[in-house]
């Protein structure tokens, strides 16, 4: 350690686990001891109380020309209205949920792993595909990264996005092969080129079934001629090529890393803390037992940690502590939300890359503040703001409701400037570095 | 500042984590400049009328260079990609053998007009096929190393460290703008207008630094602050379409698993106003994504390719008509080429070198560079045959009028007689 460490206080820690672990604190949440307020987070059971997902049923596809005929363009046109239109209703329905739900662990951990398998709509076009992702995480998002891993593998949507539907016996496409290696469950420099044609190799056989939408192996299109990952020879198949990666020593230390650097600091943890974290995640890959892992770790509670919100969860937590439900919003003002995202540079279901999202000062962009006081404004016009309007100091009062342990000199003096309308409080309050910001 | 985070640390998180591109940036963010003297020296003295401007334009997804620059006549070429090989009649005729691919249509004028120059077979050595490594490697400028800095956010550092000098057409930063001291700045293309009355001045307050505070709150304070004053400078230059709400996928699914951004013409318009209104901006980014063609390459690529022509052709014509915009020379490179052997998806797999575009009124046209053999490979790639550090250094000296040197890590290997000095 280069610098003596300080702690924060049990209060602040708390409210960092809810930070970290969810999407913020809201009221009452901080009245706990940071012991309750883990087991609590860790141990709620997945949204019994969340919104049920739509309805994807699939959008009318335009009749195929005959020969000679040309493509119906306004048919066209209209499939792609709908496709898009499902689009954002699944956008608008996981948003939704992440508000909604009383506990926002298994949220936070499906929106962390939709980072990390990073898969778009932008090219999965099929919506009913990337909920059908979206639901395994969620299922598997907290228990152990085996089954996570072996169904990311043959996930439909995630065939759909590596091109695992062109990947076949003669005609290998590494796409998937690379990319699961590299960004999934190894880390680059883990693996060699060959290795990565021979995975290639390997996962051949697996497709999209065009009518169901489900993942199927067809053996006619697999490779069986041995494949050399590793240096070791078999006839691999995804499962068998999963267990042996996630096998390789460098794969946990990978997983690992990456939930910390998303989920608690930048700054990786030390050798020790480190030792510490593996331990927990152990052969059964354990999810659950890694996050109470980091969560107990000094680390956790230093003063210096800090991540920098991404745009999804600085919305999600103003919402939830502002009691706005997007479901309960027109559709204008869903529109603007969405639009807001994207201004913002963060729309779930669509990633920029398989690479995920960027972190840090990616967020902290001159564009970025003008685009977060608008959002803000939105939805702080349809927030009930009671108790900021009771309150007698205002300033005080949007601290509390946003759960920010303390306002600065700079901000209290630039919130004092909106003469107590609390609405403009409320708004600038969201923008403040001490809200943009977990601390 | 960056000192919670020293090299040691962040390297060995680098390493740990397995993550290069997208940790360079997680670093910095930092901006150490006193604003109010900079704006004020903005507004007292525009950018010189005879600084060069740089326009650098990121293919996002592996943008294949042999569909794009065609050796149409080559029968190692034709036998390679039996399905997605253009045929000599098909491609617009450069000379030496190879054509413009057939989408390029207004690119193939300004070759014709001698404002184009190709930069062929241009790589780093021991290539990497990883989009985020390789990506990572053009925009750190540093084949070696994975570094935490891009190559234009060095050469913001050892300029004065203006944010505003380089600036961002895009929500998110790219890594080539990242330095030590200095992150670029970012303008959406929608344009900035500020909130007036008190919630404007409690918005602006919100940018004052704060005594002790810790990194990442305070970048987010600069950044209000950066951005009260690039709307000071800009504002009254961009005032784009708000965004209209159009669907975003249309054509261009097939390769975009490897990021980038789309409506690259709205980026350019944007860029073209700044430059005409002589804001003190000397290197913009924008990017074009969708080039990761795995799969049914040849319509997705001469799509974008069309998307990328119609875009760039007015630009350039549009710079070229300004004493300022004939100042500006535009920079098109990809993360890397793509192999030579299609992959019978009817797509290629990531490969290596690719050439380099660049364009503009003080551009010397034509050929730089040798063509890579196609049947000389290593390991069914192409030799690259220029480095790509050699076409930055031109950049810079000819264009930014730095030392590449220092920018560079002691590269000052150019392309000689690429830009008009």
């Amino acid at each position: 350690m280069i610098w003596a460490m300080v702690e924060v206080n049990e209060r602040s820690a708390v409210r960092r686990l809810y930070d970290r672990f969810g999407f913020g604190a809201r009221p009452g949440d901080l009245d706990q001891s940071f012991a309750q307020a883990l087991d609590k987070l860790l141990t709620a059971p997945p949204g019994g109380d969340a919104p049920a997902p739509p309805n994807l049923p699939p959008p009318p596809r335009p009749e195929r020309p005959g020969k000679g005929e040309k493509p119906d363009k306004e048919e066209k046109k209209k499939a792609n209205k709908a496709r898009a239109a499902q689009q954002k209703q699944l956008v608008g329905w996981w948003l939704d949920r992440m508000v909604a739900v009383d506990v926002a662990t298994a949220e936070r951990l499906t929106w962390f792993w939709h980072g990390h398998f990073a898969t778009s709509a932008q090219k999965v076009k099929i919506a009913a595909l990337m909920l059908r992702q979206n639901e395994t995480l969620r299922r598997l998002g907290m228990g152990s990264f085996t089954p996570l891993a072996h169904a990311m593998i043959v996930d439909p949507a995630m065939i759909v996005w590596l091109d695992g539907n062109d990947n076949k016996v003669g005609a290998a496409n590494e796409n998937l092969a690379r990319e699961f290696m590299e960004l999934f469950a190894l880390g680059v420099g883990h693996y060699s080129e060959d290795d990565v044609r021979e995975v290639a190799r390997a996962l051949t056989g697996w497709t999209i079934d065009k009518h169901t939408g489900a993942a199927k192996y067809v053996a006619k299109r697999h490779d069986d001629k041995p494949q050399t990952i590793f240096g070791k020879s078999d006839d691999y198949n995804a499962d068998s090529f999963v267990d042996l990666v996630l096998g390789r020593e460098e794969s946990a230390p990978f997983v690992v890393g990456r939930m910390w650097n998303r989920l608690v600091s930048p700054t990786p943890p030390d050798d020790q803390a480190r030792d510490r974290i593996l331990e927990a995640y152990g052969p059964n890959r354990d999810i659950r037992a890694t996050l109470r892992a980091m969560a107990s770790e000094p680390a956790f509670r230093d003063e210096k940690t800090a991540l920098v919100k991404q745009p999804v969860e600085w919305l999600v937590g103003l919402m939830r502590a502002l009691g706005v439900r997007p479901s309960a919003l027109d559709e204008k003002v869903q529109a603007k939300l969405y639009k807001g995202l994207m201004g913002l540079g963060q729309v779930p279901f669509r990633p920029p890359s398989v690479g995920g999202w960027p972190s840090g000062a990616s967020w902290l962009t001159t564009a970025a503040g003008l685009t977060r006081l608008k959002v803000a404004q939105a939805v702080v016009e349809h927030a009930k703001l009671d108790p900021l309007t009771q309150s007698k100091d205002r300033v005080e009062g949007a601290r509390e409701l946003l759960a920010v342990d303390v306002w600065s000199d700079r901000t209290r003096a630039a919130l004092q400037k909106v003469g107590g309308d609390p609405a403009k409080v409320a708004a600038l309050a969201a923008c403040a570095p001490e809200y943009v910001v977990s601390r | 500042m960056n000192d919670h985070l020293n090299p040691l640390t962040r390297r060995r998180f680098l390493t740990w984590s397995g993550v290069a591109a997208a940790g360079a940036l997680a670093t910095v963010g930092a901006t150490q400049v006193d604003w109010d003297n900079l704006m004020s020296a903005a507004s007292d003295d525009p950018l010189d009328p005879d600084a060069g401007v740089l326009v650098v334009l990121t293919l996002y997804g592996g943008n294949d260079g042999l569909n794009t620059v065609v050796p149409a006549s080559d029968n190692a070429y034709q036998d390679a990609r039996p399905d997605l090989a253009y045929k000599p009649g098909e491609v617009l005729d450069l000379g030496e053998n190879l054509g413009l691919n057939p989408g390029m249509k207004g690119m193939k004028g300004l070759w014709d007009d001698g404002k184009l120059a190709v930069v062929r077979g241009v790589g780093y050595p021991k290539p990497d096929h990883s989009h985020f490594r390789s990506m990572g490697i053009w925009q750190t400028g540093s084949p070696d190393t994975p570094i935490p800095t891009g190559w234009l956010g060095r050469w913001l550092d050892v300029t004065d460290g203006n944010p505003l000098h380089a600036l961002a057409i895009d929500p998110v930063l790219p890594p080539l703008f990242a330095g030590e001291k200095t992150a670029a700045a970012s303008l959406p293309a929608g344009g900035l207008v500020l909130p007036k009355g008190d919630l404007g001045e409690g918005f602006a307050a919100l940018g004052a630094a704060s005594d002790g505070e810790e990194h990442w709150q305070a970048a987010a304070a600069r950044s209000i602050t950066d951005l009260h004053n690039a709307a000071k400078t800009l504002g009254g230059a961009v005032h784009g379409p708000d965004g209209e709400d159009k669907d975003q996928d249309e054509e261009r699914d097939k390769g975009a698993s490897a990021g980038g951004n789309s409506g690259l013409a709205a980026q350019l318009d944007v860029v073209a106003r700044l430059i005409e209104a002589g804001v003190p901006t000397r290197a913009y980014s924008v990017s074009l994504g969708g080039f990761d063609t795995h799969a049914d390459e040849r319509g997705t690529q001469e799509r974008l390719l069309t998307e990328l022509d119609t875009a760039l052709t007015p630009f350039a014509k549009r710079l070229a008509a300004t004493d300022r915009g004939k100042q500006a020379v535009v920079l098109v490179y990809s993360e890397f080429g793509r192999r030579v052997k299609g992959n019978a998806s009817d797509g290629t797999d990531h490969g290596t070198a690719g050439p380099v575009f660049v364009l503009g009124d003080r551009v010397h046209g034509g050929f730089f560079g040798d063509q890579p053999s196609l049947t000389d490979l290593d390991e069914d790639d192409l030799k690259s045959t220029t480095d790509f550090r050699d076409v930055y250094a031109s950049m810079l000296t000819d264009v930014l009028g730095a030392d590449p040197g220092q920018i560079l890590d002691g590269h000052t290997q150019k392309v000689d007689g690429l830009v008009n000095t």
